[in-house]
């Protein structure tokens, strides 16, 4: 049974920086999602067709959602590609680490073997970059809508022992949402491989169905919890003053 | 004991008592979401968008319980 590895195994080396199976995978995600944008928005018409309104279907419900959350639609288009773009990405990466390929095509490596492609998010690496991305920008849009001194004044709050306490405990909160963040989506999809690994290695025909649903499944939510967690710290940053 | 068989309950140990109250939570919440539901269904959409989130929330705390399980098992 091929060794199961917590880290993203190194395929080689340039300069100081080894490029992983992980990222060999990260960057077909991102050839994929460029490619797709290009052919949708090239035929771009006023009576749209099957791709272009399969798209606009998607980017409706989206901005309902959103609208929803955030109250008003203009807020809802402000944000929606911080949003949706964490949300395709993430869902790209998932459903690509679950095709045939991913996990067994081998690559030679210093006398061992390692598989050339690797599910993004099984990186810690990469999960970690989307949620230090989403907290740092949470927090500069709120800076920049409510304003700089305004959005640091709730985690310095220096009116009286239990605001200071208070806001001390929203800075480490930020910071937990950074680690639960990363961690969440880190533990799912690495779960989700190791199943995989061990199932097709004991029963390789028929049984894994369910589990490959299962995992179909649990990349989709991830994808869509992530986004709404950023969503719903920017609802919470962007605030207005409660009535 | 030796150290590959503390490893081994260890290992076994995190994810199984790891597991049982977020396990509990996530039973609850659905139940309250369906209950929440069932007696106001325009508010239907909202309620369950809550509702999952709440959910991933705490099969996040499941998670680390694995992560954890992991870490002992291959790495240390």
């Amino acid at each position: 049974m091929e060794e199961i590895s917590l880290k993203a195994q190194e395929l080689f080396n340039i300069g100081g920086f080894g490029f992983t199976n992980s990222l060999a995978l990260t960057l077909v995600a991102s050839l994929v999602l460029i490619c797709f944008s290009f052919v949708v928005s090239r035929r771009v018409r006023l009576v749209p067709g099957n791709l272009q309104s399969a798209v606009e279907m998607g980017m409706e419900y989206f901005l309902d959602l959103m609208e929803s959350t955030l109250g008003s639609m203009a807020k809802a288009e402000k944000y929606f590609p911080l949003i949706a773009t964490i949300f395709i990405f993430i869902l790209t990466s998932n459903l690509l680490g679950i095709l045939p390929g991913v996990g067994s095509l081998m690559f030679e490596n210093h006398g061992g073997e390692v598989p050339f492609f690797r599910s993004p998010a099984a990186d810690l690496n990469f999960t970690l970059a989307f949620a230090v991305i989403s907290v740092l920008i949470t927090n500069i849009i709120g800076m920049a809508s409510v304003g700089i001194f305004k959005h640091l004044g709730k985690f310095f709050n220096f009116k009286g022992p239990i605001d200071f306490f208070i806001g001390i405990l929203e800075l480490i909160s930020e910071a937990a949402k950074i680690i639960s963040l990363s961690f969440r989506l880190f533990g799912n999809v690495f779960a989700g491989e190791v199943l995989l690994t061990i199932i097709f290695f004991l029963a390789p025909y028929f049984i894994p169905l369910p589990f490959m649903l299962l995992e179909i499944f649990v990349g989709l939510i991830q994808a869509f919890i992530f986004s709404m967690i950023t969503l719903v710290s920017i609802a919470l940053h962007t605030a207005e003053h409660e009535h | 004991m030796d150290a590959e068989s503390i490893r081994l309950w260890a290992t076994v140990g995190a994810i199984a008592i790891g597991t049982i109250f977020p396990a509990i939570s996530i039973g609850w919440i659905g139940s309250s979401a369906v209950k929440s539901i069932g007696r106001n269904p325009e508010a239907a959409s909202k309620v369950q968008t809550m509702a999952i989130l709440a959910i991933a929330f705490a099969e996040a705390i499941a998670i680390y319980a694995l992560v954890v399980a992991l870490i002992v098992k291959f790495v240390a």
